[in-house]
């Protein structure tokens, strides 16, 4: 069993052990070992020209990974949170996302930007949030959400090995989480979704921290004698409509789990997929379990209450099956 | 002071003035005849400062610049054809037509392009030089931004890191006196713009950007410099714009007598007294030169109504490496 946090490490190891373009920069990712300890014994392994502590200023940490994959390297930026990624969001969406466009195909920027987001540690509004949707929203990346510590594995490698600039949201509850790491079995794309579970009744679909709730609802529904399916989105940028319609058109019914606001989430957008593309499949109005629309509180009962759980899960699936 | 210079490079760089300033004009022209549209940003009055970077800078080294970009284009070698088709928005621009007036690139020439976020070129330019020193390869990153962009974060930032990483960047500051509209003596709380970086481990030193000989003896010192030791410089090149913000700028924050006053000091005329004080050049000279610049420009005027529209159907490539959709 490997931990999610581990899982990283290996990846960030391997690829900078066979791709002298590849360096890691960040806050606090070479001494300190990482904010979350994932690069921990890097800087000691790879030296300081490639485990780069970083100033605070994500803007420009960001905006010079940038132009490192501008001029031929492979960077990975590691910022803190996705809370802290928004002093960089206008490298992301005025730089990274328009390069390759705004000069006609001329230029690429192959970088690979990872980033703490969610809730569940009593962090409160400026450590919790999840703003992945923000990203999603953005033609030019890429978005991938790893919830297993296989795809927190793979999705690294694919990323750096990515001609466009992939962003990588790790939970912040995940990192503790073990799992089977294979290295040497062959990935699957980091660009289609996967089916956790497999359920007859209706859909769950997640992605990121809230994978684990749906499987954990799935349980809980499956006592009730509810055969709930986990789809687990895995690429937010793009999103495999594919196999959440396939799902939906054989289960018939939707729930969208996600950490983010309810308010222009992902969760909205795969409702609209749903709506337009699978509306005549549907015996229930979809439902969507997201973030209550306040700031994540600090108080432990507040931000429970605040970000999806379990409960609230298997409250709207059972709505959805007329059992609420 | 007599020039120190040769004939023909007198003559390579006022011929280079010559082809901006009459491109620039040009476009404004064309953009009265709605065939160039969007945000267009003319060059006119700060010619010698592009001129004088260009010629100073070796081809194997980055450049990043701003919106108010064609002047540094032109010079790098990017075809005036390209500019202006670009400008039209034709396929056959040097941004293939998806980019404009702001967003010039070059690959093969390492025109990293047009930025228009203010400070915003600046990280990439870091970037650029942390790649090329990673690499081994001597080739330093110059970039290109205004007064304006000082007072962002971003400067501030860039320097910081490029000094501390000791990266070979030469930050060139084209002081023009005005954040669009908004002039020095009201954006930035020390008027002396080369007061900042020495701050940050930077050297800093300003030059006057009017004169274009200075310029290119400046740039290329620090830029030499900048090799030499691998780490950043900082030159603020004081200069003036002398048309407007855009085309859409109606000029209100600054009065015409100061714009009549300014252009007396005009880069081109300038430089074109001296050398013709000099005995360098001839009236014939300076004749065949407007006269080579008038048929580059309607050559690249033709080169650019003569290209394709990029079909609707192509509008999602570039966006990723592989189509998506």
């Amino acid at each position: 069993m490997t931990t999610y946090r581990d899982a990283v490490r290996t990846a960030l190891q391997t690829l900078l052990r066979e791709d002298d373009r590849v360096f890691l920069m960040g806050e606090d990712v070479g001494r300190y070992g990482g904010p979350y300890a994932v690069s921990k014994g890097l800087l000691e392994e790879f030296g300081e020209e490639r485990i780069r502590d970083t100033p605070l200023c994500e803007s420009t940490f960001v905006g010079a990974g940038i132009g490192a994959a501008l001029g031929g390297m492979r960077p990975i930026v590691e910022v803190m949170t996705v809370n802290f990624s928004l002093l960089a969001l206008d490298q992301v969406v005025n730089n990274a996302a328009v390069m390759r466009h705004m000069s006609g195909g001329q230029f690429e920027v192959p970088i690979a930007v990872r980033m703490a987001t969610g809730g569940g540690k009593q962090i409160a509004a400026q450590h919790s949030h999840s703003l992945e949707n923000w990203y999603a929203h953005v033609p030019g990346i890429k978005v991938l959400a790893p919830a297993t510590v296989q795809d927190a594995h793979d999705m690294l490698l694919a990323a750096v090995e990515d001609p466009d600039p992939v962003f990588i949201f790790e939970h912040q509850m995940l990192y503790g989480v073990e799992g089977d790491l294979d290295t040497k079995a062959t990935p699957t794309s980091p660009w289609k979704a996967a089916i956790r579970r497999g359920g007859t009744d209706l859909s769950l679909i997640a992605y990121g921290g809230s994978v684990h709730k749906a499987l954990s609802a799935a349980e809980e529904l499956e006592k009730t004698g509810i055969s709930a399916e986990v789809v687990d989105l895995r690429s937010l940028r793009p999103l495999d409509r594919e196999t959440i319609l396939t799902s939906v058109r054989r289960t018939h019914r939707a729930v969208a789990i996600d950490e983010a606001w309810k308010t222009g989430s992902l969760a909205s957008e795969v409702s609209a997929i749903l709506a337009e593309q699978a509306f005549y499949d549907l015996d229930a109005p979809i439902e969507r379990v997201c973030t209550l629309e306040v700031p994540i509180p600090y108080a432990k009962h507040l931000e429970d209450a605040a970000i999806p759980q379990v409960g609230r899960i298997v409250e709207a699936a059972k709505r959805s099956m007329g059992r609420g | 002071m007599t020039l120190d210079i040769s004939r023909d490079h007198g003559i390579e760089l006022l011929r280079d003035m010559i082809r901006i300033r009459r491109l620039e004009e040009k476009s404004a022209e064309l953009y009265a005849k709605q065939k160039i549209r969007g945000f267009l940003h003319l060059y006119i009055g700060e010619e010698a400062v592009g001129v004088g970077a260009m010629h100073a800078l070796r081809d194997d080294d980055n450049v990043v610049a701003t919106y108010r970009e064609h002047g540094q284009a032109l010079v790098r070698g990017i075809p005036a054809g390209e500019i202006m088709a670009e400008m039209y928005g034709k396929a056959n621009g040097c941004s293939g037509g998806r980019g404009g007036s702001m967003h010039l690139f070059c690959a093969a020439r390492r025109f990293y392009g047009g930025h228009a976020i203010v400070g915003g070129g600046l990280p990439i330019a870091v970037g650029l030089a942390m790649a090329s020193k990673m690499k081994g390869e001597s080739r330093i990153t110059a970039c290109f931004f205004g007064d304006g962009a000082t007072d962002e974060g971003e400067f501030h930032e860039s320097l910081n890191l490029a000094a501390l990483w000791k990266l070979p960047v030469l930050f060139l500051c084209e002081n023009n006196e005005y954040a669009m509209g908004t002039a020095v003596s009201r954006h930035v709380s020390d008027r002396d713009i080369a007061n900042n970086p020495p701050a940050y481990g930077v050297p800093a030193d300003s030059v006057d950007g009017m004169d274009v000989v200075a310029v290119e003896r400046s740039v290329h010192n620090e830029a030499e410099l900048v090799r030499e030791t691998g780490k950043p410089r900082f030159l603020e090149l004081r200069t003036y714009r002398f048309r407007a913000h855009s085309m859409y700028d109606a000029e209100l924050y600054r009065s015409k007598e100061e714009v009549e006053e300014r252009k007396k000091d005009d880069p081109i005329e300038r430089f074109q007294k001296r050398l013709l004080d000099e005995g360098f050049i001839s009236q014939a000279d300076i004749d065949a030169i407007e006269d080579d610049a008038a048929t580059e420009i309607a050559e690249a005027i033709e080169y650019a109504e003569r290209g394709e529209w990029e079909p609707v159907e192509e509008i999602g490539r570039h966006t990723y490496a592989r189509d998506l959709s």
